[in-house]
């Protein structure tokens, strides 16, 4: 069944100049190797940014395909948050990139916008430590929660052993009767 | 013992120490846990399948804890499985035996640098009788199999240890 709402797809610069219309200067970098849409933003107004994306009428990045974070062990800023975004409407695919250093490790959560965002961001906060400004439920999602360290992190240590701990702690096995 | 007696003597007694037929009665019918952690439990399924068929050492899978005696712990563990496979272990009724069975298990093996695994079940649970190999071939486990029989029938319950 074909859509009622169709929309021609947004060329790249004409993203980029609605992005510095709205914005100013936030777009530190662009790129569209091999024809993927790239930009790097700046961290401080990376909600506001993705918010545009999602709601403006000609962009309507409405899907959330992808959250994931790079170490970049030794560069400065060490980590880069990259978020892969699709408009169903349009079928233009978007990279979103934005730089964090290791000392202040926290962006804004993208939770409130794309419930998909909920369940990745959880993944890199356990692999890589990055705080999430504004998640619901900032918890660890792979690992348990006495694991110690952020394992995707390029200096966790290769042999280090995590402490074993009992299946239920003992005030969970006083409520379940075991 | 057996097998030239059958059907043969009339009603009449047999002489044999208590230890000989406990041990001849676990060592024959090792029932083991349906459980498998990774690619091991794949060859753990052949050792049971029809062409290693360990049922003829009287060891067949059970589905839960409580009705078996042996534990073969087939594949990596993780931390979080660690957990799940002492409660396991916990479960079973004594007397109990565990087969580490490939490297994983032994040792960690293959992913002894993954932050997530466990490097050896015997951090864990004690182990009887560890089968090498990535993963071992059915004749493999079956023969750890048999070693741990082996050390079944020299078990002493009511002898006084000199």
């Amino acid at each position: 069944m074909a859509s009622t709402k169709t929309s021609a797809p947004v060329a790249f610069s004409d993203l980029l100049s609605a992005l510095k219309g709205r914005f100013g200067d936030v777009v530190l970098a662009h790129r569209s190797d091999f024809g993927d849409d790239t930009v790097v933003v700046q961290r401080e107004r990376w909600l506001d940014i993705l918010q545009f994306l999602k709601d403006a009428p000609s962009l309507a990045f409405n899907y959330l395909v992808d959250l994931t974070c790079v170490d970049y062990f030794g560069q400065e800023p060490r980590f880069e948050m990259v978020v892969h975004l699709l408009a169903f409407e349009s079928g233009k695919r978007l990279r979103v990139k934005a730089r964090i250093p290791e000392e202040d490790a926290t962006i804004a959560s993208l939770a409130p916008l794309w419930r998909s965002a909920n369940w990745l961001e959880r993944e890199v906060y356990d692999m890589f430590g990055i705080r999430f400004v504004g998640h619901p439920d900032l918890r660890r999602i792979l690992m348990y929660d006495e694991f110690e360290g952020y394992p995707l992190r390029k200096d966790y240590p290769l042999k280090k052993s995590q402490p074993r701990v009992p299946l239920l702690s003992p005030e969970r096995e006083e409520e379940e009767g075991i | 013992m057996h097998y030239t007696l059958r059907n043969k003597l009339p009603s009449t007694a047999l002489f044999t120490t208590v230890d000989a037929v406990l041990n001849w009665g676990r060592l024959s019918s090792l029932w083991y846990l349906l459980f498998g952690t990774a690619c091991c439990a794949i060859e753990l399924m052949q050792t049971g399948g029809p062409r290693a068929d360990l049922d003829r050492f009287g060891a067949v899978f059970r589905s839960s804890p409580r009705q078996s005696d042996l534990l073969i712990v087939a594949g990596t563990v993780t931390y979080k499985m660690a957990s799940r496979i002492k409660r396991l272990y916990e479960q079973m009724a004594d007397p109990k035996y565990v087969i580490s069975m490939g490297s994983c298990s032994n040792c960690g093996g293959l992913f002894d640098l993954g932050y997530s695994v466990l490097r050896g079940i015997d951090k864990v649970i004690p182990v009887d009788v560890y089968v090498p190999g990535c993963p071992p071939r059915p004749e493999a486990l079956t023969q750890g199999l048999l070693v741990l029989q082996e050390k079944i029938r020299k078990q002493r319950y009511l002898a006084r240890e000199a």
